[in-house]
This record gives C-alpha cells, structure tokens and sequence, in this order.
C-alpha cells in the first residue's frame, strides 16, 4: 500500500486557492502524465481482480509474500529502469545476481575464512562486470543488447565451472557456520513482525531503492544527463555530458543491484545453485518497461519499475491464491501482464493525448 | 577504433572457448595411457544441478576404473539432446548412454546410432520406452514405481492434504512421480510448478499456496534443491505441514539430521551413471547384456533419520 501513496504524492503540488473540481482535474492529469502513471492503473486493475477472485489475497500475510516477490524483481529493476532511461539493455542482470552470490560464498569459504570479506569480494566482481559491460560497449560500439548477451553467456558458463572447479560440486556449501554470517543475515536477509505479520527486510530495501532513484532523477544534475544521453547521446556530448563515464556508472549501478540481491538471496537461502538467475534479467526489463520506460531510451521512471515489479509480484502470487488450475500458470501470469501494459499504454495515451 | 574493439571482443571470445576446451580435455582425460574405448553420454541435464553432477561423478568413476574416455554431453531441449546423439554418432563413440527423456525427438538419432551399429545404454529417463527405441539395456528408476512408494508413506505417517512441488512443468518423469503418488496415497493431491531454480520465486509461490489452502499438511518437492525452500515457506505461512523430497543431496542429508525433513527418496542416481558406463563396457568387452529385458532399477529407497546417519558420510563427498 506504501507503494502507491507513494506514486500519487509525486503530483501532490496543487495550488490551494483554485476552484475544488480544477484542482481535482490539474491534480489528475499532472499525475496521469507521469511515466508509471499507466503501470499504476495497471496494477490497481490487477490487484482488484485477484482481491475479488482469491480470498487470501485479501489477508495481510498474503499481501507480504506478494511483496516479497515484487522485491527480489524490483530490486534490480530499478537499476534496470535507470539503465534503460539512459538508453542501453542489460542481459547480464539476471545471472550477475548469482555470480555475486557465488563469488561471496566460496571467497568466504574457500579463500578468507570470513563471511564480510566475501561480501566486499562479490560487490567488487559485481562491479567490474557492469564496468566490463559498458567498457566493452564504448569500445566495439556494439549494441548494447549484443555485447551484454555475449557477457550473459560468459557468466553462466562461468557460474557453472568456476563453482565445479572451486567446491568440486554444481552448489556452494552452507555457509551458516562461517563467521561474520549472523551480521551479514541481519542486515541483508532478516524479517521482522509487524502486527503479527513476518515482513522481509528486501522489502523496505526494495523501497528505498526506489526512493533513492527517483530522487536521483528528478533532483539532480546527474540524473538529468542520465535523461540526456538516453534522449540522444550526441546531443548530450554537444552539452559536455560525459556520455562514456554515464554508460559505464549506469551499468555499474546494476551491477551494485545485483550484488544487493544477490547477498540477499545468498542469506535468505544459505546455498547457492550454480544454475540459478537465467530469465530474471527478462523479468526485471519487462518491471522497466511495463513501469512506463521506453525501450528507446530518454523516457521512463524508477517507481514505474516499481509497479511493474509489483504488477509481476501479484500476478504470480495471485494465480496461486486464486487456485486457478496449475497448469495453466505462465499463461495466466502472461495474460494478466499483457493485460496490465495495454491499459498502461492507453492511459499514457489519454494522458498526452489531451492537452 | 571500430576494428581494434571488435577485434579484442574476438580475440577475448576466442580465449575464453580455447579455455573451455583445455578444460573439457583436462577433466576428459584423467588416465595416462590411452583408454580402450570411448563412451559419450548424453543427458537432458539443466546445467547446474547438483543431481547430475553425481550422475556425472558416477560416470566418471566407471570411466576411469574401465579405463574408457568418457565424453560428457549435456542439453535440456528435446532437440539439443538429439542433435548431440547425432553427433557422437559422427564421431564414431564406442558406446553411448543416453537418457530418454524426449522420446519422440531422440528416436531418429538413436535409429541412426544403431544403425551405425554403436550400442546404447539408456538411463535416468525413459523406463517405459527405452525398449521401443532399440536400446540395449536401461538402469533407472521407475519413477511411477518411486511416487507409488511415496505415496504409501504418507498413508502410514497420516497424511492429509499433499502439495506436490515440480520444478519443471512437462518433464515426464517429475509428471510420473506425481502420478505415482496420486495413484496409492489415499488422501488429496495438489500440484504446484515453480520455476527452475529461481528459489525466491519457489518459495513465494509455495507460501501462497500454503496461505491459499490451510489444511495442506505435506509438502513434498521433487528435487531436493526445493526441500530447504519448501521447510522455510512452510515456516513463514506460519503452517504446520511437514516437508519430504524426492532425490538426495549434502543439504538435503542435513535436513534430515536435523528433522526438519521427514524422508528423502534416493534414486541413487551415482549408481545410474556409474552402470550405464560399466553396463557398456561389459558388452563391449564381454558381450554381457544385463536386466534380462527388464530395467535395472536403482531406487527408490527411503533415507530416514533411522539410516541417514550411514548415508552422511557419502553425501558430503557428493557422491550420494
């Protein structure tokens, strides 16, 4: 529920003195011309249906897990979204999260004996990956789908031998018993209760991510490049935008993601498949694009990642809670998402439309 | 500027495949002299899980102790596989172990295998069809024979309600297990599909289904990468069910230590390996046919916290 306050309350600037119904209507049309405007119709639509067709969604505990799922989507998405305004893809997102994870696991185990050096370990690959992906782009001047499919490959061939090569097996140890791992798991993976309720901690991550990006964007100077170079990168270095160092800090930044959620998913889960994370990297563009960005570039917001990660999280857990026949579950989970970005695009629509 | 980039991006892909091939010849070659025969085997493993890699182990330890070369080929698509039996075929192997996982689409690849007059072995996949498809002899589980066993079980331990969790919707031998249990557990049956080894989807999708039907009092995954997963779901749908698994892995042995798991069923899939290899050996060298048209069945049996104790040892090499 935060989520959505959240995304009314950017609008919220209306004078006090006008007539009630024009501030009523400047209030909607300032607001419906947002980016993630659609995906939050969007995603009211979907929570109405699965609140009216499965009873247990309608309960708090539901509501957590339905969160729950949207922040191990929406975490990354939101660096995803910034990429994408800036105007490239990343395909390594997905598979990057369970190289941060294996690369702090068996750093810890096998090389420093202590959980947090494997922790610094990870955030430094995870870095140098999304360093590598922009440094490759400026240098081939490839598509950016292109090279990071290539890097994409790479890894998951990588997270595969290394992990044989290092533990001799396909999954990393339990790490519970290396020291430093209760600090770690407190502060990556806990849950607390409130009213009754296990909340975990990636959820309140999760949500200041968003925070932090849409401020970035919408306050500072450099998330006005950011906007810039994914306009049109020649016009921005006409300007003196640093358009090589942006691309490279962009991609950086999802790869900070995905060693955020890879510790996450390294403690909440103790040990790690070398297979793991294949496909998520589609999740977190489709969070992006359905939350209103451009596959362009130039356009887009970090709350719009939010609601489509929120719209994927629902529609998931939804069709469970609704006990609809199992077998039919990627198509429903399709369906509803399709669904979700038609009225998304045709409220944009009617937005802009009507000036 | 263009052509020094795409060149380095070239020449840094064609390190990394020289590297891939240094290390397929490493580890395909451990034996010094060399080996009589070469054996390819070919499975519809997803790469990374941990229960081919000990049908891998198995088949290596065959391998080395027959002294044979053993050429490991792996491709989760009924496609993939095919294409890779045609190719050993190309190659010329001496033998092939193959699992039947897509019989439709592998029957014309292994056609031309016996025509060019290689013996197969099948195993892990395919008890009902290895016959049909002109393989030699097949080592495996019954995996209808394995869910039936399961669902005895839980008849005895009191079961209810079961949630079933599959980790890859289509694969026949997960449907058969299912059906298996459908089939001789007395109480109701639901079935859930997550998604490969995305383990936060899992396990949201398992607390839903908890939350969405309180009186599920078993949840059993057919993997045993889920069991960890399905135990902490069931601890945050604050539900009380209790958690079994099909297969065996290190984790999986402590769980059960532990009691947090109830039972795991072991289809050894070490020994699957192992004898595919050996069982080709045996007929290349001896002309040996085992199973007397019968599959050699290598499961299921039940680790408990009565046994797990003699199993522990094995697991934490990898090899259980």
């Amino acid at each position: 529920m935060t989520i959505m306050t959240n995304g009314t309350m950017t609008g919220n600037d209306a004078p006090r003195t006008a007539h009630p119904q024009l501030v009523q209507q400047a209030f909607w049309r300032k607001t419906l011309k947002r980016p993630e405007a659609g995906a939050l119709g969007g995603a009211i639509l979907v929570f109405l249906l699965f609140f009216v067709v499965a009873p247990p969604f309608r309960q708090v505990d539901a509501f957590t897990t339905v969160l729950y799922q949207s922040a191990t989507i929406g975490i990354p998405a939101v660096a995803v979204s910034l990429l994408m305004i800036g105007g490239e893809f990343d395909l390594t997102a997905g598979v990057a999260v369970t190289t941060s994870s294996l690369a702090a696991s068996m750093f810890a185990t096998k090389v420093a004996g202590n959980m947090w050096a494997g922790i610094v370990f990870a955030l430094l690959v995870s870095l140098a990956i999304g360093a590598l992906n922009g440094y490759l782009l400026i240098r081939t001047r490839l598509h950016s789908f292109l090279v990071t499919l290539s890097t994409f490959l790479m890894l998951q061939g990588l997270n595969i031998a290394l992990t044989k090569l290092v533990t001799g097996n396909v999954a990393t140890g339990d790490i519970s018993h290396v020291p430093g791992f209760a600090s770690a798991h407190a502060i990556f993976a806990s849950t607390f209760r409130i009213g009754g309720v296990d909340v975990s901690i990636a959820i309140l991550y999760w949500f200041l991510f968003i925070l932090v990006a849409t401020w970035v964007l919408l306050r500072t100077r450099f998330g006005n490049w950011i906007f810039a170079v994914g306009g049109s990168d020649e016009s921005a270095r006409a300007v003196g935008v640093p358009v090589r160092r942006m691309k490279i800090v962009l991609f950086m930044l999802v790869g900070f993601s995905a060693w955020f959620l890879g510790m996450h998913m390294l403690f909440e889960y103790n040990e790690v498949q070398s297979g793991a994370g294949v496909g998520n990297e589609l999740l977190y563009i489709a969070a992006a694009v359905v939350g209103g960005c451009l596959m362009t570039g130039g356009y887009g917001s970090a709350i719009g990642s939010g609601f489509g990660a929120f719209i994927f999280g629902m529609t998931t857990e939804g069709v469970i809670y609704a006990d609809w026949d199992p077998d039919w579950f990627m198509f429903f989970v399709g369906a509803t998402l399709l669904t979700a970005t038609v009225v998304n695009t045709w409220l944009r629509l009617r937005a802009s439309g009507g000036k | 500027m263009r052509t020094i980039g795409t060149g380095m991006l070239a020449g840094l892909l064609g390190g990394v495949a020289l590297g891939c091939v240094s290390l397929a010849g490493m580890t395909g070659t451990a034996v010094a002299k060399a080996p009589e025969y070469t054996f390819a085997m070919i499975t519809h493993a997803q790469p990374g899980d941990t229960f081919w890699d000990i049908i891998r182990k198995g088949a290596e330890a065959a391998a080395k102790k027959d002294h044979v070369k053993l050429v490991y080929l792996n491709n989760p698509n009924a496609s993939g596989e095919a294409q890779l039996i045609t190719n050993v075929t190309q190659q010329h192997v001496d033998g092939i172990a193959a699992t039947l996982a897509f019989p439709d689409a592998e029957d014309p690849a292994l056609a031309q295998a016996e025509k060019a007059g290689i013996p197969v072995v099948g195993f892990n996949a395919g008890t009902s069809e290895w016959k049909k498809a002109g393989m030699l002899m097949y080592v495996g589980e019954d995996e209808t024979i394995a869910g039936e066993a399961v669902g005895d079980r839980l008849n005895t331990l009191g079961a209810k309600h079961v949630l079933v969790v599959d980790q890859q919707q289509g694969a026949i031998q997960l449907e058969d297990r299912g059906d298996g249990i459908k089939k001789t557990f007395k109480g109701k049956v639901s079935v859930l599909y997550v998604d490969g080894y995305d383990m936060a989807g899992a396990q949201s999708r398992i607390v839903a289904k908890l939350q969405q039907n309180r009186d599920i009092d078993y949840v059993v995954t057919l993997g045993a990468p889920f069991a960890p997963t399905a135990i902490q779901a069931v601890k945050m749908a604050n539900s009380k069910a209790k958690v079994a698994t099909f297969d065996l892995n290190p984790q999986a042995v402590h769980l059960i230590q532990e009691g947090k798991l109830q039972f795991a069923v072991d289809q050894q899939p070490y020994v699957q390996g192992y004898e595919a290899v050996d069982f080709l050996w045996l007929y290349k060298t001896n002309g040996d046919v085992v199973g007397g048209g019968k599959p050699v069945l290598t499961g299921p049996t039940f680790v408990t916290s009565k046994n797990v104790a003699a199993v522990a040892k094995f697991a934490e090499r990898g090899t259980r």
